[in-house]
């Protein structure tokens, strides 16, 4: 029975993640988000499973490919600007100030 | 067990560690590294995969998608990254809903995974058009105010009864597939639907909602393809995005079905109509400059109206200018201040702020009181103390930011408009309030030069 065994993978990280976040600072929050939006485009992995079987419909091809190219899209641009806004929060030493 | 799942375990852990890391700003670049690899690994693992056999098109898709990602990523200003996250969240909820209908025409399944491939492409169809929604409230392309008409609500509820119980049938008679259109026409009106009634600053809490959608799809998808890899992945963004929004709307002291159906700030303008005119005190920049100077703690409140005025910066030189003369400054972030939570922060991390000056609003509020000037720029409902003390008001309940507490309060606003929750703000009519009538980025800026000027 595989379903139960996903069930127990999803409750187990549905706790986790509470946990996780639940921690994270509300000064990053807008990171996070970006964060979170970059790994969901994990469905890219789904993408690349569609568009590159054998013997796959050509309707589903061409869906598999519109779906890489967007889960890219939401990728690179996901993970790229976390790091642009993370790079701004810096720590000013007030010396001599 | 293959090379691949052992890529798949070390990415699971990748997304863990990311998140993790993501708790303070020391540490946050490295869990974004984290994630990066991890999602790395889950590519590489896809690709080494048995079944792959052709490369082109997830070559030239994937070399597409970067091109796009990559510009949009850099050129974005900040005070746009709201709108960014909102239609990356469409293309995300585009991927994840096109595989499952992929899926569909191609397995023809049926029970179990029928099931997940309906929920997948139910949460990505209408994640997709929500946040397009979204991303045009926010980038002002349509109207910020909700959008409500009567009967609205039952509408609404009769559609997305229609696409679930057009789902449900399919999963019962999975061959009906000139259904399946029906079912996703449905889907994507419910989300256009849904993000009618919703005014532009409630998009906190919509857009973190949408997030968590985004990621649930990716977990139905991760069912319908034995995957736990998307399982863990999508589960992890499904509850931050839950979390969030619970913030969200715990900081506005509002239930998810009034964000979701309230048509807040509609209602609620007209109720305020019959408020007579009440005297105001206003003060040039030059004698507000004085004031600052002599102060010797002030605390900047910004809002929403900052990041329009792009005042960021320049409120950034005013602080350095008053640290200069001995001034103790300090920033207070309302959770819901902006239009994404925790969008203040970004927005003076750009401007170079010390992020140890950006101050929750629960640790800021009992040192009010013993703060000499309380700044506010481009906020309104969010230090209004109708808050607190008028029961009858929308807002009330509502956190606030106790600006009125401080000994001089200072407003820089266009005119006396109300704001969002349409609602006068008796704060601007205390004896202890000025208000600074201009654009936000000019009165700073002569406020800074007034500062320099006095030397």
């Amino acid at each position: 029975m595989n379903y139960e065994f996903g069930l127990y993978v999803f409750m187990l990280s549905a706790f986790l993640g509470f946990e996780l976040i639940r921690k994270v600072s509300p000064l990053l929050h807008t990171p996070l988000m970006s964060l979170t939006n970059a790994i969901s485009a994990i469905s890219v992995v789904g993408a690349i499973m569609i568009s590159g079987e054998k013997d796959v419909p050509n309707l589903s091809r061409i869906l598999g490919f519109i779906a890489i190219v967007s889960a890219t899209t939401n990728l690179v641009s996901g993970y790229m600007i976390t790091d642009r806004m993370l790079k701004m929060f810096k720590k000013r030493e007030p010396s001599g100030k | 067990m293959s090379v691949y799942q052992f890529l798949y375990i070390l990415a699971a852990a990748g997304f863990i560690l990311a998140l993790k890391w993501m708790s303070s700003p020391a540490t946050a670049r490295r869990g974004v590294l984290a994630g990066e690899l991890g999602m790395l690994a889950a590519v590489v693992g896809t690709l080494i995969r048995a079944e792959i056999f052709n490369y082109e098109w997830i070559a030239v898709g994937i070399v597409l998608g970067a091109m796009i990602g990559a510009p949009i990523a850099i050129y974005t200003p900040t005070t746009g990254v709201p709108q960014r996250t909102a239609i990356s969240q469409a293309c995300g909820a585009l991927a994840s809903a096109l595989i499952g209908t992929a899926e569909y025409y191609k397995l023809h399944p049926h029970g179990f995974i029928m099931g997940a491939l309906i929920v997948e492409t139910l949460l990505g169809f209408v994640t997709v058009t929500a946040s397009i929604m979204a991303w045009g409230k926010l980038q002002e392309v349509l109207p910020g105010r909700p959008m409500v008409y009567k009967g609205q609500f039952f509408i609404n509820m009769a559609v997305l009864a229609a696409a679930i119980g057009m789902g449900v049938f399919l999963i019962l008679n999975p061959e009906q597939s000139q259904l399946y259109p029906v079912f996703v026409v449905l889907a994507l009106t419910f989300g256009v639907f849904l993000i009618m009634p919703i005014g532009g600053a409630d998009m906190p809490t919509v857009i973190a909602l949408l997030n968590s959608y985004a990621g649930l799809s990716a977990c139905a998808m991760g069912f319908a393809l034995d995957n736990k890899l998307l399982i863990i992945a999508g589960a992890l963004d499904g509850s931050s995005g839950l979390i969030l929004s619970i913030i969200m709307c715990k900081a506005m002291n509002r239930s998810f079905a009034n964000v979701l159906f309230g048509g807040f700030g509609q209602v609620q303008a007209a109720a305020a109509g019959g408020a007579e005119a009440r005297p105001v005190r206003s003060a040039t920049a030059e004698e507000a400059a004085q004031i600052l100077e002599m102060a010797s703690s002030v605390v900047i409140v910004p809002g929403y109206g900052m990041a329009v005025a792009q005042a960021q910066h320049k409120i950034r030189e005013l602080a350095d200018a008053l640290t200069k003369k001995g001034v103790d400054v300090k920033f207070a972030i309302h959770p819901v201040a902006g239009r994404m939570p925790g969008h203040m922060n970004v927005l003076l991390a750009e401007a170079d702020v010390s992020y140890d000056k950006l101050i929750e609003m629960d640790d800021i509020n009992p040192e009010m009181a013993n703060t000499d000037v309380v700044l506010i720029v481009g906020a309104n409902d969010i230090v209004n103390p109708a808050a607190e003390t008028d029961p009858s008001s929308p807002i009330a309940g509502m956190p606030i930011l106790a600006a009125y507490k401080a000994r001089t309060v200072m407003v820089i606003k266009r005119s006396m408009g109300v704001g969002f929750a349409g609602i006068d703000n008796d704060l601007y009519y205390r004896p202890n309030t000025l208000m600074l009538f201009g654009d936000a980025k000019a009165f700073t800026t002569s406020l800074v030069k007034e500062l320099a000027a006095a030397g």
